[in-house]
C-alpha cells in the first residue's frame, strides 16, 4: 500500500508554516554538474534532474526561453539558470532550490508543493498557479493571476502583480512590495494576501483587513525569507470576508 | 392522493403538483399543458420559492437522439457470422501509445468515467477500482485527487488534471498510469464543478484545501493555460515531469467535437475522451446539464472525422462516454469509430445507487429509488454519493465492487455477442457500415443510413 | 491558436537584416501554430517601391502565364504604370504605379479568381499552408530587408487550414493584422459588417478584426481608436498585432490569457508570444521587456 498524500497537502483550514528547506540543509553540496542547452534536449535535463541525489548543485545555460525547464525536481539540489526561461519553469517542484537569473514564463513554479524557487527578473502570467506549499520569490513584476488558486505556497513579488491575482486563492499568503492590478483575491478563501503599494480593485468577497502583531511577524518572516527588506508596516492586509461561502440568494450578482 | 373540489394554493400544496396520478386527471378531464407540463410547473414553483437555481446530479434527462435509434446488421449471406462462445472475439484495447513509453493495455474496452472522492465516498471510489481491477479495466479519479483506497484497489488508474487542481501533486502524478486533462465534461461544457457543503468534511476538505463545510466552487478554464497552443506547451510538461511514460488524455464536453478532437490531437494528446450531454454529474445548474452540449450519438462521427482527416484514428485513441448503458450501446459506439468507452452512472447503479431495496429512504428524501438525482446533497441511502460515515458505511466495497465488475463482463460479453454476429474477432472490427438507424435524426448524428435505405440525411 | 512574431526597426541600420532577424523569431513559435503560416514584410526592396501599389496574391500559379497577366493588366491600365507581375515563393506580386483600388479592379477583371492578401505601397504578404520554417524558406525570408515585419503561424481552431484562412490578414491599404486566441461572436460582426457592404474572404474569425479595423480606420478612427473600438464590439480571447506603413499596434482582450512579450530598445520594437523568439535578437540582454497589460492599446511609429 502506498501513501498518495504528499505531507504539504494534508492540512486545509489551518495554516502551515513555509517550508523553506534548502539544499544546505539536506547537507554539503556534493557535486556540481552544468547543462548548456545550446546544445542538449530539456529532456536530457529534467531527466538527470530526476536521477539527481541530494546536495548537487546544477547550472543550466543558453536557457533562451525553453519550456519546462527543471520541472518535477523532487530531491534536495539546486538548479541556477542563467537566463530567461519560458512556460512552467520549476513546474510541480517539491525540495529543491532553483534560481533563474532572468525572467519567467507562463506558469512558474505550478503547483510547487515545497522548497524554493526564486526568479531574479520578472514572471508572467499565473506564477505559482496551484502552488501547495514552499516559497516563491520574485524579484521583479509578476503579471496577470499571480497565485491563482494557489493552496499554500508562500510568494513574496518585489515589484507589482496583474489582475486577477489570488483569484480563488484557498491557502498560502501573497506578498507583494509593488502595487497590485485589478481584482485582487477574487474568489479567495484563507490565503492570505499583503500589498505594500496600492490594489487598483479588490475582487468579490476579498477584503482588507486589519494588521495584526501575529501577521506583522509573518510577513517579517516571509519578507527575510526572501532576502527583502521593506517594512512590514508599511503593507496591508487582504482576505476572504467569507461571504461567498455558502451559496446565497443574495450574493447572486458575486457568482 | 385524491383531488379535493376547492383549489390548493401552490405554496400549500401538500404534495407536489407532479404527483397527482395520471388516471386522476383524465377522470377529471383535465388537460395538461405541453409547454407548462407539470415538471415544468413544479420547477417554476421551485425557483420562486428559493430564488436559487436547481442544482442536481445525474445528467440530462431530457429524451436525445441515442444508441437506441440504431440497430445492428447481423451478418447471413453476405457476410458471415462468427460461432457465438466458440470463436474467438478480442475485446482488449490499448491506450495511449502514441507518445507514452507505457501505454495501458486493457481486457475490455469499458472504462470507469472520472467521479470524485467528494462526491463519492471512499468506500465507492475502492469499489470502483476493485469492479474495474476484477475485469482488467480503468478506472479514474476525479476533482479532488487520488485516494490511498482507490490506487490501492485500482490496477489501471487514470489520474485527472483539472482546472481546479483540488489534491493534485507530483507523487500523485508519478503514481497514475494515465493523467486525463480535463476540459469539460458532458454534462457541462464550458462550466466548471461545484461540491455543496454538505459533502465537504474534514477529509474532502484536506484533500482540497479547503475550510470544512464550504460551497465548494471548481473553476472552469485551467489557471496556467488556454487554447490549444498553450495546452501543447502544459502537455509538454507533463511530459516531462513523468519522463514520458504516462500516457495523457485530453477530456471535452461534447460541444464542437469536430474542432477539439482535431485541437487535442494537434496538441499532442495520446488519447481523446468525448463525454457526451447524457453524461451524469455529481452537481451542477440543471438548466446546464439539460440545455448545454450534445448527445454522445451526434459526438462520436465529428470526432471520428477529425482524428480520420489527420490520419490519427486508432493511433490516438478515442473513448466516449455519456448514457452507456449496453453491450449494445458499447458494440455501437465502437463501430461508429470509438475504441473504448466510459461508463459512470451505469457503474454507480451497478454499485447499488438508487436501490430498490431502499425505497423507503428515498421515499423520505421526497424521492424514489430509480429517480434520487440530490447527489449534492450528500444523504444518498446508498452510502455512494455521500461523505456521511454511517451512510457511506453502508457500502462494502467488496461486493459492490463484485457487482460492477460483473456488469462490466456482461457488458463485455453483449458487445461481444453482437460483434460476432457481425463477423467480428474482435470489438474494433466493427464499423458504421454495421449499423442502420430507426429515425431520421439518428441517422443524420450518427451518419449511418435510415434502416432499409441508403439515405443518410445531410450526408453528400 | 497561434504563435506572432512582429518587428519594428527603429534603426535604418537594422534594415538590411529584417528578414534574418525574423525568420530566427518565426522558428521559435513554429509549435504554437504547425498548420500554416503567414509574413509581411513593410518596404522590402524588390518587392515594394514608393510611389507604387502592390498587390499580393495568394498563389504563385494564377493559371496564367506572367507575361499574358502583364499584358492583360496593361490593356487596363495607364501606359505609364510600369505593370510588373512576378513570383515570390508562393506568392504572386502584382505592381503598378496607379492607385491601389484602381490596380485591385485591374487585378480582380483579369484574374477574377484570384485571392488578393495584400495590397498597399509598403507591404508584402506571403502565406501558405505547411511547415511555417518552410514558407518562410521558399519566400527567401531570410534575405529580405525592410522596415516592419510581421509573422505568425496558425493552428487552425474553428475555419478550414487553408493558405486563404492563415494571417496576416491585410484589408486595407498596408494594414496587416494578425490575431491569437478566438473572437466568440465575429459571426454577429461579420453579419453586421455585411450589412454595411463589407466583403470576406474567408470564414476566419480573424478576418473579422480586421475588416473591423479596416472599417473604423475608414471612418476616421486611428489606429488606437479602432482597437479601443474593436474591444467593445468583438468579445473573445485575443491578442492582436497591427501593422500599417509606418505604425504597430499590440492589444490585448481585458482577460488576457494569451501570451505577449514586447521588447523595446533603441533600435527596435519586436513582440511574440513567448519570449523564446525574440531571445536572440540583438541588444536583447539591455531590451525593456514587458507584457502588454490587459485592454491597453500600445502603439509604436517610424
Amino acid at each position: 500500500m502506498v501513501t498518495l498524500t504528499a505531507p504539504e497537502t494534508s492540512t486545509a483550514a489551518t495554516h502551515q508554516e513555509a517550508e523553506t528547506v534548502d539544499a544546505s540543509s539536506a547537507g554539503a553540496i556534493l557535486d556540481t554538474f552544468s547543462v548548456d542547452l545550446a546544445g542538449s534536449p530539456v529532456r536530457e535535463l529534467n531527466q538527470a534532474l530526476h536521477n539527481a541525489v541530494d546536495g548537487q548543485a546544477w547550472t543550466v545555460t543558453t536557457p533562451e526561453g525553453k519550456h519546462s525547464l527543471a520541472v518535477g525536481i523532487n530531491a534536495h539540489v539546486t538548479v541556477t539558470i542563467d537566463g530567461h526561461a519560458g512556460y512552467y519553469a520549476a513546474g510541480m517542484h517539491q525540495k529543491g532550490d532553483v534560481t533563474i537569473n532572468g525572467n519567467a514564463g507562463v506558469g512558474l513554479a505550478e503547483n510547487i508543493m515545497s522548497g524554493r524557487v526564486h526568479v531574479k527578473g520578472d514572471a508572467s502570467q499565473s506564477a505559482a498557479a496551484t502552488g501547495h506549499g514552499g516559497l516563491v520569490v520574485i524579484d521583479g513584476n509578476a503579471s496577470a493571476r499571480c497565485g491563482i488558486s494557489m493552496k499554500g505556497v508562500d510568494i513574496v513579488v518585489g515589484g507589482n502583480i496583474g489582475h486577477m491575482s489570488a483569484f480563488m486563492a484557498q491557502a498560502g499568503r501573497l506578498v507583494v512590495c509593488g502595487d497590485a492590478g485589478d481584482a485582487l483575491g477574487d474568489s479567495i478563501y484563507e490565503a492570505r494576501i499583503y500589498v505594500q503599494g496600492t490594489v487598483e480593485s479588490l475582487g468579490a468577497d476579498c477584503i482588507e483587513k486589519p494588521m495584526k502583531a501575529e501577521h506583522l511577524a509573518e510577513l517579517g518572516e516571509l519578507l527575510t525569507a526572501a532576502g527583502r527588506t521593506d517594512n512590514p508596516a508599511n503593507f496591508k492586509r487582504y482576505g476572504s470576508a467569507r461571504n461567498l461561502y455558502h451559496f446565497s440568494v443574495h450574493n447572486s450578482t458575486q457568482y | 392522493m385524491t383531488i379535493t373540489s376547492e383549489p390548493i394554493p401552490a405554496q400549500n400544496m401538500p404534495v407536489p403538483v407532479q404527483d397527482i396520478p395520471a388516471s386522476d386527471i383524465a377522470a377529471l378531464g383535465l388537460r395538461e399543458s405541453s409547454t407548462f407540463d407539470r415538471a415544468t410547473i413544479a420547477d417554476i414553483q421551485r425557483a420562486a420559492a428559493t430564488g436559487v437555481y436547481d442544482i442536481r446530479g445525474w445528467g440530462a434527462k431530457r429524451k436525445v437522439p441515442h444508441f437506441d435509434d440504431l440497430l445492428f446488421l447481423g451478418a447471413s449471406m453476405s457476410r458471415y457470422p462468427l460461432e457465438g462462445y466458440r470463436e474467438k472475439c478480442d475485446t482488449d484495447v490499448v491506450l495511449g501509445d502514441r507518445y507514452a513509453t507505457r501505454p495501458l493495455h486493457l481486457q475490455t474496452p469499458v472504462t470507469i468515467a472520472g467521479m470524485s472522492f467528494g462526491a463519492l465516498s471512499a468506500n465507492a471510489k475502492e469499489a470502483l477500482g476493485r469492479g474495474a481491477s476484477e475485469v482488467g479495466t480503468s478506472t479514474t479519479t476525479g476533482d479532488g485527487g487520488m485516494t490511498p483506497e482507490e490506487r490501492g484497489q485500482s490496477k489501471h488508474l487514470v489520474y485527472q488534471y483539472l482546472p481546479s487542481r483540488y489534491g493534485m501533486n507530483p507523487d500523485d502524478l508519478r503514481k497514475a498510469d494515465a493523467i486525463e486533462i480535463v476540459l469539460g465534461q458532458g454534462a457541462k461544457p464550458g462550466g466548471g464543478g461545484m461540491l455543496l457543503g454538505q459533502k465537504i468534511t474534514e477529509r474532502v476538505a484536506g484533500m482540497r484545501t479547503l475550510p470544512v463545510g464550504i460551497d465548494q466552487r471548481s473553476a472552469s478554464r485551467h489557471p496556467d493555460w488556454t487554447g490549444p497552443d498553450d495546452l501543447e506547451i502544459k502537455i509538454g510538461e507533463l511530459r516531462e515531469i513523468t519522463d514520458w511514460k504516462t500516457p495523457i488524455y485530453v477530456k471535452i464536453g461534447a460541444s464542437r467535437p469536430y474542432y477539439d478532437t482535431a485541437l487535442a490531437v494537434k496538441s499532442g494528446a495520446d488519447v481523446v475522451v468525448v463525454d457526451g450531454m447524457q453524461g451524469g454529474t455529481a452537481a451542477t445548474q440543471q438548466v446546464f446539464i439539460e440545455n448545454v452540449g450534445i448527445p454522445t450519438l451526434a459526438a462520436i462521427p465529428q470526432a471520428v472525422q477529425a482524428l480520420q482527416e489527420l490520419g490519427v484514428h486508432r493511433k490516438v485513441q478515442l473513448i466516449v462516454s455519456g448514457g452507456i448503458r449496453t453491450g449494445a450501446d458499447v458494440a455501437k459506439a465502437m463501430a461508429l469509430g470509438a475504441d473504448a468507452v466510459a461508463i459512470g452512472t451505469a457503474a454507480l447503479i451497478a454499485l447499488g445507487d438508487n436501490d430498490p431495496s431502499y425505497a423507503a429512504e428515498y421515499a423520505a428524501l421526497g424521492s424514489a429509488a430509480g429517480f434520487y438525482d440530490d447527489f449534492q446533497d450528500g444523504r444518498d441511502p446508498a452510502g455512494i454519493t455521500t461523505q456521511d460515515p454511517e451512510l457511506a458505511s453502508r457500502l462494502d466495497p467488496v461486493a459492490a465492487g463484485h457487482r460492477l465488475a460483473n456488469y462490466l463482463r456482461v457488458l463485455t460479453m453483449e458487445a461481444q455477442t453482437i460483434a460476432r454476429a457481425c463477423g467480428k474477432s474482435h470489438l474494433h472490427n466493427l464499423e458504421p457500415e454495421d449499423l442502420v438507424a430507426l429515425t431520421i435524426e439518428a441517422s443524420a448524428m450518427a451518419r449511418v443510413p435510415l434502416a432499409g435505405t441508403s439515405w443518410i440525411p445531410g450526408a453528400k | 491558436m497561434c504563435g506572432i512574431a512582429a518587428l519594428q526597426l527603429r534603426n535604418p541600420l537594422l534594415h538590411p537584416q529584417m528578414g534574418s532577424l525574423l525568420s530566427s523569431m518565426m522558428c521559435q513559435i513554429v509549435d504554437r501554430g504547425p498548420d500554416s503560416a503567414g509574413v509581411a514584410v513593410y518596404n522590402t526592396p524588390g518587392l515594394v517601391s514608393p510611389g507604387t501599389s502592390t498587390l499580393s496574391l495568394l498563389g504563385k500559379d494564377q493559371g496564367v502565364p506572367l507575361d499574358a497577366i502583364t499584358r492583360e493588366l496593361e490593356k487596363l491600365l495607364p501606359s505609364s504604370a510600369a505593370t510588373a507581375v512576378r513570383v515570390v515563393g508562393d506568392t504572386t506580386l502584382v505592381s503598378a504605379a496607379v492607385g491601389t483600388d484602381l490596380l485591385v479592379k485591374a487585378v480582380s477583371e483579369t484574374l477574377p479568381g484570384s485571392t488578393i492578401i495584400g495590397r498597399g505601397e509598403h507591404v508584402a504578404v506571403m502565406k501558405s499552408v505547411g511547415h511555417p520554417m518552410e514558407i518562410a524558406a521558399e519566400h527567401g525570408l531570410e534575405a529580405m530587408a525592410g522596415s516592419q515585419g510581421l509573422s505568425h503561424t496558425r493552428m487552425a481552431t474553428e475555419s478550414a487550414v487553408t493558405a486563404g484562412g492563415s494571417h496576416p490578414f491585410s484589408v486595407a491599404d498596408d494594414l496587416c493584422l494578425v490575431h491569437n486566441g478566438s473572437f466568440s461572436n465575429h459571426a454577429t460582426v461579420r453579419r453586421d459588417l455585411k450589412r454595411e457592404g463589407v466583403v470576406f474572404d474567408s470564414e476566419n474569425d480573424t478576418e473579422v478584426g480586421a475588416r473591423y479595423v479596416a472599417s473604423r480606420l475608414q471612418q476616421g478612427d486611428t489606429l488606437e481608436e479602432a482597437l479601443v473600438n474593436l474591444g467593445k464590439v468583438l468579445d473573445g480571447f485575443y491578442t492582436l498585432v497591427v501593422t500599417t506603413a509606418d505604425s504597430m499596434a499590440v492589444v490585448r482582450d481585458p482577460i488576457a490569457c494569451k501570451p505577449a512579450i514586447i521588447a523595446e530598445t533603441d533600435d527596435y520594437v519586436a513582440m511574440a508570444s513567448e519570449y523564446r523568439a525574440l531571445a536572440a535578437l540583438p541588444g536583447i540582454e539591455n531590451a525593456r521587456i514587458f507584457e502588454p497589460e490587459p485592454g491597453k492599446v500600445y502603439t509604436w511609429s517610424l
